[in-house]
């Protein structure tokens, strides 16, 4: 854990004592059995965003309290460990960045304070097809009109509004478009693990010169390192959930007339995991870290946060099956929420293959 | 980080700097103390002059109190200090297990005038010391020694063998573990120091898988260790031993960061012998995965470093981190002088002779010596049952304290 400072261990304190009151991993049971649409419980999300946590990275000038990114990864860690479903890496993080690196003050001015107080949802619209490819662009804008088909879009259903990829005069762009607009349409996406998600289709969609964000293809990948992160960092707080969890299980469950925790065998296995968790740690805040700092380093620890993270949460949650048995295999137990959760979260903004090959391209290999 | 810029630092900085440039002889620039696979060879006058020179500044042992020896710096001072002497091509002639375990052991548990003895010694790097620790029956099992020390009176005897004692054969003084109660484990074992130069000790050098080696096997027939040189109490040495240990792994791990060695980088090797697509990417693109795989956890590892090294200034606690460094940094190690091999293809196989550069040699080398990583210092397995019992709090069955 990173040395906080006082607002930082206070935003923390309040983010882990609201997850264990009011969203245990029993409340995102609930809010799957209820195949609510969205994808998470509105009522849990209005709270969080009176907490403020909407608008952590946001300037004060529109509703935010300008933290940081690494206090908005204290956040996102304490909801990862329950699992706790929202808009908040989409909307808080993803759409708020977008606006924040490339909008121009009328499109500040028009989102992002409601994305702070949590009144609409931003959404990433990037992907085409069944692997992150943010250079891969289809669609496009010609004449003033975007067409396209977006897939795996986080919080699809939820949003207000996309920030969308497309092509113009063979550059990459990225677009504000409104979810009411005329020429949108949705379908919903019904993912294991249950979270929100669409596909987005745009067809003739007017897209005006406000339409457009300030940055191209840059401020795409900008966009993306710090969802990266962020995503990391709720990932971080659902791998040593599992962990503790499992570990719990070690001390308690008795076969052969002891603990199983007493076999060397499952005791280097734990070992190995609680190392891959303090070296991914690392590397979340690091990657956190450099994105407050503005550093040039942004690109390859987001990638390096991304990938690590995603190797550490697969073995977490395989072995967190596996140690639990089979009860770990019962849906009544939690493993497989966080088993599910982590296959979903390693696919979101690229996997492990995709970050290693992005982290060697950064580094002329 | 506040530290670096002081005002005060930077006149420190100019003041070593000129005492480099004066003392620090030009025919030394880019040499180095022998490391562990080398052999070692007699010190040149000009090296002696070095030697000398440090050892009368303290700055070998740069953040060791100044009333025995040391340099009495503060840790942002050291930091100049090697600064400096990497910048004017110099190195630290003061070194070995005095300096990184015994020292800081000595300095934490000895007496007073145990300190006023052995401490200025290895600041001004005139005694070389060797750890008695491991035996042929007590490797991993460090607890279960049976070199034993009897109370004569005013001294210890000491019978017994030692194994793996690195550099026992030019080392002056020994710090040994011996059991001093054969009724207990733990409970038994005392830490005494004792000259190697006497009749009962005998030293024979083991030759190694990577050819000749600095490990020896150290004989004691009757040995003598003066009762003054008992560190701690009787049957009191198990304690200051774990403690020693802690220095040699933080030392084995480079947990300050310098993990990642010398030399050129895997990544242009493997660019110089495998080849790159049109691309500019390493052509074995499986190899190219594993290294890059290899050289993001060496990234996360030393991050880590730094993470560990925060945490502990700012933290109340220790931090947890620091106790998976020793595995997390030699698998990682050992893993590149495996790629190292596979990059050279058959040029790495070579054993000695003109057919072969002296890199590719000296990888062959350090990849065979480099299986000692996870064997020495507490193996791999060893290190894992610490994490279990003592971090995550699991039972312990093997009773490695």
């Amino acid at each position: 854990m990173a040395v906080l400072t006082e607002e930082q261990s206070m935003l923390r304190d309040a983010a882990k004592s609201w997850v264990q009151e009011k969203s245990p991993v029993t409340a995102f049971r609930k809010m799957r059995d209820s195949g609510v649409e969205v994808g998470y419980d509105v009522a849990a999300w209005n709270e969080m965003a009176e907490m403020g946590w909407a608008g952590v990275v946001i300037p004060e000038e529109y509703g935010g309290s300008n933290f940081g990114y690494l206090s908005l990864g204290l956040v996102l860690e304490e909801l990862g460990r329950t699992l706790t479903a929202s808009p908040l890496i989409a909307s808080g993080l993803g759409g708020a960045s977008a606006l924040i690196l490339g909008g121009s003050d009328a499109q500040k001015q028009a989102w992002l304070p409601k994305i702070a107080e949590g009144s609409a949802i931003a959404a990433l619209a990037i992907d085409e097809g069944p692997h992150h490819a943010p250079d891969k662009v289809s669609a496009e804008v010609k004449g003033g009109k975007l067409s396209g088909k977006k897939v795996f879009v986080l919080e699809g259903m939820a949003a207000n509004v996309f920030v969308v990829s497309a092509k113009s005069g063979g550059k990459v762009e990225l677009y504000l478009v409104p979810a009411d607009a005329a020429g949108v349409s949705r379908t919903k996406l019904s993912l294991a693990d249950s979270r929100g998600a669409a596909n987005v289709e745009f067809k003739d969609v007017a897209v005006g010169d406000d339409a457009k964000l300030n940055g191209g293809a840059e401020l795409l990948e900008k966009v993306l390192d710090r969802a990266r992160a962020g995503l990391a960092a709720e990932m971080l707080g659902a791998a040593t959930q599992a962990f503790e969890v499992t570990l719990d299980y070690l001390k308690t469950r008795v076969q052969f007339g002891q603990v199983i925790g007493s076999f060397q065998a499952l005791q280097h296995r734990a070992a190995k995991m609680f190392t891959e968790l303090e070296l991914s740690r690392s590397a979340v805040e690091a990657a956190l870290a450099a994105i407050d700092a503005d550093s040039a380093e942004v690109p390859e620890l987001a990638s390096l946060a991304k990938a690590k993270m995603g190797d550490t949460f697969h073995l977490v949650s395989n072995e967190m099956v596996q140690m639990h048995g089979g009860i770990g295999m019962t849906d009544a137990h939690d493993a497989g929420f966080y088993l599910k959760r982590a296959r979903a979260a390693e696919a979101a903004f690229g996997n492990q293959a995709y970050h290693r090959d992005r982290y060697a391209r950064i580094q002329g290999y | 980080m506040a530290d670096f810029g002081g005002t005060d630092l930077e006149a420190f900085r100019k003041e070593v700097r000129e005492w480099v440039a004066q003392n620090f002889p030009a025919s030394l620039k880019g040499a180095g103390v022998s490391a562990l696979t080398e052999e070692r060879t007699e010190p040149t006058p000009a090296m002696e002059a070095w030697r000398k020179a440090v050892g009368s500044k303290g700055w070998g042992t740069p953040t060791w109190p100044k009333e025995y020896g040391g340099g009495g710096l503060s840790s942002a001072e050291a930091r100049v200090v090697s600064g400096e002497f990497a910048r004017a091509g110099a190195y630290n002639p003061i070194g070995g297990m005095g300096v990184m375990m015994f020292g800081p052991t000595l300095l934490e548990y000895g007496t007073e005038a145990q300190k006023q003895e052995h401490i200025p010694p290895i600041c001004r790097g005139e005694v070389q010391w060797c750890q008695g620790f491991s035996e042929p029956g007590a490797g991993s099992d460090l607890a279960a020694l049976s070199t034993k020390a009897v109370d004569k009176g005013d001294h210890f005897q000491i019978d017994g063998s030692k194994i793996w004692t690195s550099g026992a054969q030019y080392a002056d003084w020994c710090f040994c573990l011996v059991r001093t109660d054969t009724s207990k484990k733990h409970e038994g074992i005392s830490f005494v120091l004792f000259t190697m130069h006497q009749p009962g000790v005998e030293v024979r050098p083991i030759g190694l898988i990577a050819g000749s080696s600095p490990f020896c096997e150290t004989f004691f027939t009757g040995a003598r260790a003066e009762k003054k040189d008992l560190v701690g109490p009787l049957n009191g040495g198990w304690t200051i031993a774990k403690r020693l240990l802690q220095h040699e792994r933080s030392g084995l791990t480079g947990a300050g960061g310098s993990l990642g060695g010398a030399g050129k980088a895997l990544e242009d090797l493997a660019k110089d012998y495998v080849g790159v697509d049109a691309k500019g990417r390493i052509a074995d693109s499986d190899l190219r995965t594993r290294l890059t795989t290899n050289a993001m956890n060496m990234r996360a590892f030393q991050q880590t470093a730094v993470r560990a090294m925060i945490e502990a200034k700012g933290n109340a606690s220790p931090s947890s981190a620091t106790s998976i460094m020793k595995n997390a940094g030699t698998e990682l190690l050992q893993e590149r002088h495996e790629m190292t091999l596979e990059i050279m293809g058959c040029q790495g196989l070579g054993w000695e002779g003109d057919a072969f550069s002296a890199a590719e040699l000296a990888a062959v080398r350090g990849w065979l010596f480099g299986k000692a990583f996870t064997i020495f210092g507490g193996s791999h397995e060893v290190q894992a049952n610490i994490v279990s019992k003592r971090i995550l709090g699991l039972p312990d069955l093997t009773q490695s304290k």
